[in-house]
């Protein structure tokens, strides 16, 4: 299910969803479309721009927020040309499982926008790095200083909702030396062990100070 | 008959004032002649003769002061219409000003346009005493060629100095009757930095206006076709894996080149007005600058927390492009800057931006154009800017924003 108002984009979305295997059951250009159409299909995932008609400002957050609430199977995977915190903030701050929060320019490396559609349609989250940074910047930094350069790396990719796999790949190491990093980072900022992946972004954002 | 230019335009001119004057006559005299109404009918109602006087009485009072706007319309179009002189409309507590004017000022006036018409008059009767005389009967006619003689002198010096009265006369009145029945000159001063103020600050929001509307165009047209490219050469890369080696390169580098040229866009369209700005006002358009950042800045906003947005639009754009390019200023001027510090405060009415860095300063509002554009646009909104960057730093610019206009 897509929900993007440029209808050129639209096309490639869907060629890049068919080429996953995903089947695209409705496209939509507007948010009230959309919310018919969700209740319509109930779809596992849909994909929504944050900027829609009619306002042009951020409708689709609006209507991400709505459709998380009233059917909380469908995940909804956000793009916007440019991530803003704020609206990353809302929607954690309702729900951090099955949504996601990418640049429209994700979508252009195909292998990573699947590996996160997938991801968030399986109930995960996705961030943004640039969302991710800039959370960070709004963090008073005394208690991650205490984290070393690689430590910190570690910590981003984890608020991006990537597991230990995705982590290790993306920085060339082991996984059991991701996993030390992680335990090291959660002891030094104080945060429990948890296992589920979505528990573990939780912690992190509610450290980065999303959903206070 | 060709009349010599220089006397064509005195006649021009003496006609001109002429009229001026004589049309001015009833419109001064009316006044004086309801006050003399008035002071005779007080008279009598004081002395009690008459049993109607003090119904004419109030009359004439209600007349007298409901005729003086009219006065001052019809003053106001004699000065338009035969002089160009345009009086402009005072504001409703300057009708006592005109009030005196038709009074007093007007009183004194019209008796002076009486005595220069009488004058004229005089004058041409006098200097065409000749004339007069052959329409005479020849009786009467004898013995008086040496009076009419003088006559028709005294009628010609009058004549001759006829126009320079009327001029003068006009003149006076050109100095009164703008000062008195328009807005006086303070006042008019106010009112043009009161304009002034609305211009700018249209001109400012037409700015402001303007930056949206493009922010928009890209946005709707070349971001979105840039990204669909870059998308379909993304499937491109991923789809025909067996492609010879040259062409995935030529693929691979045509997909770089398109992201590459998404995110200058987005930076430089960022760069005119983030549509963050708008939703959710300052604070949060803000981390969007900090995070971009090539050096760790640390953000601190203490704003009254959203919707009770009290800075004006315009006012947070520009507190927007402060901060955006304060942090370019940083990351290419400031040598060894390591981090930067932007807090944002509001006191009262006025918007606080504080950009510290701690590189090795000599930064010169004076020299570099960015300074420069950016202390004027900080005044556009009648903010003020400062700066402190001593050689050796640390760098510190301050900009204060009136929020509430």
């Amino acid at each position: 299910m897509i929900a993007e108002d440029s209808v050129l984009l639209r096309i490639g979305l869907v060629k890049v969803l068919e080429m996953a295997g995903f089947e695209v059951v409705a496209e939509v250009g507007e948010a009230q479309g959309l919310l018919a159409a969700v209740a319509e299909h109930r779809p596992d995932i849909a994909l929504v721009d944050v900027r829609m008609p009619p306002g042009f400002t951020d409708e689709g957050v609006r209507a991400a927020l709505s459709i998380r609430q009233q059917w909380p199977a469908t995940a909804v995977l956000l793009l916007s040309q440019y991530v803003e915190e704020r609206y990353a903030a809302d929607l954690l701050a309702a729900n951090t499982s099955g949504v996601g929060y990418l640049l429209k320019q994700r979508v252009a490396d195909v292998e990573e926008f699947i590996e996160a559609l997938r991801r968030v349609a399986a109930g995960g989250t996705a961030l943004d790095p640039q969302v991710v940074a800039q959370l960070l910047v709004r963090r008073p930094s005394d208690p991650l200083e205490r984290l070393t350069a690689r430590e910190r790396e570690v910590l981003a990719l984890m608020a991006e909702g990537r597991s230990n796999a995705g982590i290790a790949a993306q920085l060339v190491v082991s996984e059991s030396a991701v996993a030390k990093h992680i335990n090291n980072i959660l002891a030094k900022l104080d945060l429990p062990k948890a296992d589920a992946d979505h528990r573990r972004v939780l912690a992190v954002l509610r450290f980065l100070g999303v959903g206070e | 008959m060709k009349i010599p230019l220089r006397s064509r335009r005195t006649l021009t001119r003496l006609t001109r004032d002429m009229s001026f004057l004589a049309l001015g006559i009833p419109l001064h005299l009316l006044m004086g002649f309801l006050l003399f109404m008035i002071f005779g009918l007080g008279m009598e109602v004081i002395l009690g003769q008459g049993n109607e006087e003090p119904v004419v009485l109030g009359f004439t009072l209600v007349l007298t002061v409901f005729s003086t706007p009219a006065l001052t319309a019809a003053q106001r179009w004699r000065f338009r219409r035969l002089l160009g002189i345009d009086i402009p409309r005072p504001v409703w507590r300057r009708q006592q000003r005109s009030f005196g004017y038709h009074c007093l000022v007007g009183t004194l006036l019209g008796g002076l346009e009486v005595l220069l018409l009488s004058l004229l008059l005089a004058g041409v009767a006098a200097a065409t005493v000749y004339a007069w005389m052959w329409a005479l009967p020849a009786l009467w006619r004898a013995g008086h060629d040496t009076q009419a003689f003088y006559v028709t002198l005294a009628g010609l010096a009058a004549l001759a100095a006829v126009p320079a009265l009327a001029a003068a006369l006009v003149r006076l009145e050109t100095h009164l009757g703008p000062a008195l029945l328009g807005p006086d000159p303070s006042e008019d001063l106010e009112r043009r930095v009161a304009d002034l103020t609305e211009s700018r600050a249209g001109a400012v929001d037409a700015a402001d206006a303007e930056r949206r509307r493009i922010e928009r165009d890209l946005h709707d047209g070349a971001q979105q076709r840039l990204v669909s490219l870059a998308l379909n050469l993304g499937l491109a890369k991923a789809t025909l894996t067996q492609l010879p080696p040259e062409a995935r390169e030529v693929i691979d580098a045509a997909h770089r080149e398109a992201k590459d040229a998404i995110e200058e866009l987005n930076n430089l369209v960022r760069g005119l007005h983030p549509a963050v700005l708008d939703e959710r006002g300052l604070d949060a358009a803000l981390s969007g600058l900090a995070a971009r950042a090539p050096l760790p800045v640390r953000l601190r906003v203490d704003l009254p927390p959203q919707p009770s947005r009290l800075a004006t639009p315009a006012v947070e754009a520009v507190a927007y492009f402060v901060v955006s390019e304060a942090l370019t200023n940083v990351a290419k001027h400031a040598r060894e800057a390591t981090r930067v510090e932007v807090t944002v405060t509001r006191l009262g009415g006025i918007l606080r931006v504080v950009i510290a860095d701690d590189g090795v300063g000599g930064a010169d509002p004076s020299r570099g154009t960015g300074l420069t554009g950016l202390a004027q646009r900080v005044r556009s909104v009648d903010g003020t800017f400062r700066m402190s960057s001593p050689v050796g730093g640390p760098t510190m610019m301050s900009v204060e924003l009136p929020c509430t206009r």
